[in-house]
């Protein structure tokens, strides 16, 4: 149905545990017409990336928060039909349509419920209790009459009759406070200040500041989290207020939440490892015999691909074996070295709008087969948006492979907290010295790869980085077998 | 340290004890495949295999009760209900068997049931509910409710460690909301031991789970009027810190009792009824309690917001304490 009334597109509920979204894509512009149930705009949130469908047909009048705001879940986003002047941000209880089969699988099985609301009096009756109890509690009559057990206590222990003192609780009545400052004030003070100290025998203790602070610092972090929560309905325009002023010729887009976190993460690698980049040739003339061969056979067999980087990353795993600090971590003062592999392969979105780092795990378990799987389906996941936050998390070696561009070197930026990341670059054919079977050194033509180990020298020596180099070349250029 | 929202903190744990110890493995519904339906053992089956990470039919008492047979064996079993409100199909084999065992027979239970429960998402009388009071009235078994993602890994490795049944009532609203820093490595938090949310000297608040979190913002906006609260977190409801909770009410004299659970019979009601045995001669004020009323939990957000105690609710409830 075609809508006159304006109707709201709100930041949809992605699972019950979600509590906000950011908006990557809107796939119509203000003024444009769409149907109800046709995709509207994409969504990232913790739990998935999604379209959202329209929630009915009309034009698209009014966009209210832009590609790359993060908003809370029930925030208004847009409307359709009515008028554009009537853009007054939705309240979070607006009903919220579940978008996408993960939404819609959680509140499934709430909707089998039978629909039993409870009567609007009745919940009205339980929230008037409080205001009941409180005019009971009132005490009849003159305040200053009721006694509570604390002050009596506090009176017969120190001979005072409450009833002489002014109290500053409900109709008078004398309150620990009161009682409190008139024994301390050695029955001179009348009136206790409201803020007083508590008890005597309770010094002011010094701690009590100091263990606030985690409760400020987590309200604050709270804060910091949620950025655009807090901030009116994002615009463009806020984002040239807080970049200054731009120069003609410019063009200015907001960070994506991706871009942000890539920033700080590479920033803080930087500041906290110590980077040094060693680089190796490595012939890879059996490699390339090794592929041709089972590449049809894994093709056939498992429609997979047995890429060079699957037969490195095979090599690297074995070799990481006999490096564990290759694989480790510094952590607080300690060093942590693994009895696994966990390979986190940078992955690149799409036209440079950032890249993921997604992780096969438990790599020293698979042969090559299930490596040159693995590496695939993360790759295929991460592109097609369907990571998890588990699929990017608990990497304990990294390896980046930018050679797909005929790149022969590179220093790449350690992903922390690991402490080391190999690069792998172009295979190119290269006059190569080699000797023959006699021993003489001859020129042949063969397929280099550079492969560089960025590493932590807080942690790896050069010479161990060096030798866990050499190591992983004589790995590949002997490579045995089909890869089992 | 590494910051984690509380259920990569939960997700945490689980991995930490099934590398460590064989005995320890998963069943429920739709644990294995899929991951658990808010993906708390995601990518469990895949490093562990299918016979430690079990995917059970939809029948909570076979569940419960294989759970129970395997820790009788010497298992580490570790179930989860998909909903906490499901735990009632499998009451009998929980309350009837596992939680009498040791008694009867003097053979431990180690068995966790990790309940996903609370509600403020709409969530419905079938799927938003905090049955804790019910089964820490039952003899035997133990009820841990943590309210931050460090809580939520300690008490889960203690809970999986500990000889008894323990039920972990993990909060589902505070599962991505809540995120903190937690220690990488291994450690316990121990069951029965409160913790202070927050030091305060005017008022005592005593609560648990993701009312821990409510209870904070409002002593917040307390403070701004110069009221200072104290927020005592008790994290497990079945062994209950009645020390810390004495000692606090022993400092300000004025205490509320706040959940998120429906208020006749409600944990707060033993808690409140403790404190006037055991301290009454300390108290300033009569105990206030602020709960759900008693109706199941409705689907409509505004009434399940005016069901749930909400920040306000306890900001009421404190300055009237405060200006008694």
């Amino acid at each position: 149905m075609a809508t006159e009334t304006a109707v709201d597109v709100v930041m949809p509920q992605m699972g019950v545990s979600v509590s906000e979204g950011t908006i990557t894509r809107w796939l119509k512009q203000e003024g444009e017409q769409v149907e109800a149930d046709e995709p509207l705009l994409e969504i990232s949130t913790d739990k998935v990336d999604t379209e959202v469908p329209s929630p009915a047909s009309g034009t698209l009048t009014q966009i209210l928060v832009q590609e790359g705001a993060t908003v809370d879940v029930g925030t208004k986003l847009a409307q359709i039909g009515g008028s554009a002047a009537g853009g007054e941000p939705a309240p979070a209880e607006s009903p919220q349509e579940p978008a996408t089969a993960q939404a819609a699988a959680e509140s499934a099985q709430a909707s089998s419920a039978e629909s039993a609301t409870p009567t609007a009096e009745r919940v009205e009756e339980a929230h008037q209790a409080p205001a009941q109890a409180s005019e009971t509690s009132e005490p009849s009559g003159n305040g200053k009459a009721f006694v509570s057990p604390v002050v009596a206590r506090i009176a017969s222990e120190h001979g005072v009759d409450p009833s002489s003192l002014d109290g500053s609780g409900k109709g008078g009545r004398v309150t620990k406070k009161d009682i409190l400052a008139f024994v301390e004030g050695g029955g001179a003070e009348q009136e206790a200040a409201p803020a007083a100290p508590a008890e005597p025998q309770q010094a002011p203790e010094p701690a009590a500041p100091q263990q606030q602070a985690p409760a400020q610092a987590q309200a604050q972090q709270q804060q910091q989290q949620r950025p655009a929560a807090a901030a009116p309905p994002p615009q463009a325009s806020g984002v040239l207020d807080q970049a200054g002023e731009t120069l003609p010729g410019e063009t200015v887009e907001p960070m994506t939440a991706m871009r942000r976190g890539i920033a700080e993460h590479m920033r803080r690698s930087l500041d906290t490892a110590a980077h040094v980049t060693s680089a190796i040739e490595v012939d890879m003339s059996r490699i390339v015999a090794v592929r041709a061969k089972l590449k049809k056979e894994y093709q056939a067999a498992y429609g997979v691909n047995p890429t060079y980087l699957a037969f490195v990353a095979k090599a690297t795993v074995e070799t990481l074996r006999d490096y564990p600090y290759v694989n480790a971590e510094l952590r607080g003062d300690s060093i942590v070295t693994r009895s696994f592999v966990n390979i986190g392969f940078a992955v690149e979105l799409q036209d440079g709008k950032g890249l993921i780092v997604p992780v096969v795990r438990n790599a020293e378990t698979m042969n090559l087969l299930g490596l040159a799987k693995g590496i695939a389906d993360i790759a295929a996941k991460a592109r097609n948006k369907q990571l998890v936050p588990d699929d990017v998390q608990g990497g304990t070696f990294t390896i980046t492979n930018p050679g797909g561009y005929g790149t022969f070197h590179g220093t790449p930026v350690i992903s922390q907290p690991q402490s080391a990341i190999l690069g792998t670059y172009a295979l190119v054919k290269r006059p190569w010295v080699t000797q023959d079977e006699l021993g003489n050194d001859v020129i042949a033509i063969r397929p280099i790869m550079n492969i560089t180990l960025t590493y932590d020298h807080r942690l790896v020596d050069g010479a161990y980085a060096g030798r866990f180099l050499k190591a992983l070349r004589e790995r590949l250029e002997g490579w045995e077998g089909d890869g089992g | 340290m590494a910051e984690m929202t509380y259920l990569q903190a939960i997700s945490d744990a689980l991995r930490t004890e099934m590398r460590r110890d064989k005995r320890v493995f998963l069943m429920g519904e739709d644990v294995g495949v899929y991951g658990g339906a808010f993906k708390v053992s995601l990518g469990f089956q895949e490093e562990f295999g299918p016979w430690r990470v079990l995917d059970a039919p939809l029948a909570e008492t076979a569940i419960v009760g294989g759970c129970t047979g395997a820790a009788i064996m010497g298992m580490r079993p570790v179930a989860e209900m998909q909903f906490a409100d499901f735990i009632s199909c499998a009451w009998d084999q929980l309350v009837t068997i596992a939680a009498k065992q040791r008694w009867r027979a003097n053979t431990p239970v180690p068995m966790v049931i990790r309940l996903p429960s609370g509600g403020g998402f709409s969530g419905g009388p079938f799927h938003s509910q905090n049955p804790e009071s019910s089964f820490a009235h039952i003899p035997g078994l133990k009820c841990v409710c943590p309210a931050t993602p460090e809580d939520a890994k300690g008490l889960l490795i203690s809970a999986i460690e500990d000889p008894n049944p323990v039920l972990f009532f993990e909060h589902k609203h505070l599962y991505r909301r809540i995120k903190a820093e937690v220690p990488e490595e291994r450690y316990t938090t121990p069951i029965g031991k409160a913790r202070l949310h927050r030091e305060g000297d005017d008022l005592s608040v005593i609560t648990w789970g993701a009312m821990v979190h409510t209870a904070g913002e409002a002593a917040q906006k307390l403070e701004a009027e110069g009221v200072s609260v104290e927020i005592v977190d008790l994290r497990t409801v079945m062994p209950w810190d009645r020390q810390a909770v004495l000692e606090s009410v022993r400092k300000t004299s004025k205490v509320l009792v706040l959940h998120e659970d429906t208020r006749t019979g409600g944990f707060g009601a033993e808690i409140a009824a403790t404190i006037a045995e055991e301290a009454f001669e300390d108290l300033d004020a009569p105990v206030k309690r602020i709960a759900a009323p008693d109706t199941p939990v409705p689907f409509s957000p505004p009434l399940e917001k005016a069901f749930i105690p909400q920040v306000d609710d306890v900001v009421a409830g404190l300055r009237e304490l405060a200006e008694y």
